[in-house]
């Protein structure tokens, strides 16, 4: 059978997602960040809620998220994405209205706002990108950063008794009573986007249906920041971020 | 699985060249360009093998630019 004849509209059964626009990304090659863009433009799309979502776009990486998905946003000071997007959902309950942050932004000079979001269960959903490091600034230590892994301001390896642990903001925020879904996923293989994708999608839900704040965290890769290929990347991951950041639901009401 | 066929079109110029599909692929049917470049100065994606593609779109879920765009039918 000739290509030609398998390149028909009708056949077509994955292509990039409508809400998401022809800008090139600035993201490293490889980056999750794209494929959680990906999801959250799929899932707002399936849910037919383009209208009436607000995302709140955080300092780091992502800082231009805005760019890229074709829905509203408003571009927050560092680390207060949960404190802008708690005003904009008070004000328009109706709204769906979502935050998406990096670990330096959400885990660093965000934690306050994050738990005292999470803590007066403000009817938002916070997407969490975990990757271990500030990509963006040139790859220094993060609250998250794994035990013993090398960043740039701790090129011997991260020393407990000096920078302490690595901080678990999603078992931090599923013991308070706000929080209505915490759960922790990653998007490095075909099966595990999906499911991503499906934790997404109950997070917005759940914001819609005002239970109380979703966290979703995903456990990503720096490959930039890191210093390994992508693909290499997500093997490291898999091997040395799962152990400290084990996947699945944490809190589910 | 000799009855369905799959073909995968890559938007080359946005193709970054991280080689992320090519190892989702199940069927070794993706590789980057070897000496061929983008605009930007990548090694994109590019059907090596298109008779093995049996279109389960695990390359353009995995694509982080969304440069993928995958066809299948049943024979």
């Amino acid at each position: 059978m000739d290509i030609n004849e398998i390149i028909k509209p009708e056949n077509m059964v994955y292509t990039k997602p409508r809400l998401m626009n022809d800008n090139p990304m600035h993201y490293c090659p490889g980056c999750s960040h794209g494929v959680v863009h990906k999801l959250i433009a799929e899932v707002i799309d399936e849910m037919g809620i383009e209208e009436e979502t607000i995302g709140i776009a955080p300092v780091g990486c992502a800082v231009f998220a805005y760019n890229y998905l074709d829905i509203d946003w408003i571009e927050a000071a560092h680390g207060r994405a949960p404190a802008i997007a708690s005003a904009v959902k008070r004000l328009n309950p109706k709204k769906m209205v979502f935050t998406y942050q990096g670990d330096g932004d959400l885990a660093a000079i965000g934690t306050a706002e994050t738990i005292h979001a999470c803590n007066r269960g403000e009817n938002i959903a916070i997407i969490f990108i975990n990757n271990g490091i500030y990509g963006m600034t040139g790859g220094q230590m993060a609250p998250t950063t794994l035990e013993g892994m090398k960043t740039s301001t701790c090129p011997y390896g991260r020393n407990v008794a000096l920078n302490g642990y690595p901080l678990r903001i999603a078992e931090l925020v599923e013991r308070v009573d706000g929080t209505c879904y915490v759960t922790r996923q990653s998007v490095h293989t075909p099966a595990s986007i999906r499911k991503a994708k499906k934790a997404i999608r109950l997070a917005f839900e759940n914001a819609m249906a005002g239970k109380g704040t979703s966290l979703v965290e995903i456990v990503s890769t720096c490959n930039s920041g890191w210093k390994m290929s992508p693909v290499k990347a997500n093997k490291w991951m898999e091997e040395n971020m799962f152990a400290k950041y084990p996947m699945g639901d944490l809190k589910n009401v | 699985m000799a009855n369905i066929k799959g073909a995968v079109v890559v938007n080359k110029e946005r193709c970054k060249g991280c080689d992320l599909c090519v190892a989702a692929c199940p069927c070794q049917v993706l590789a980057l360009q070897p000496t061929e470049v983008n605009d930007k100065g990548y090694h994109y994606a590019f059907m090596q093998n298109p008779d093995a593609c049996i279109g389960c779109a695990s390359c353009g879920l995995v694509c982080p630019d969304g440069c993928i765009t995958v066809y299948k039918v049943k024979l």
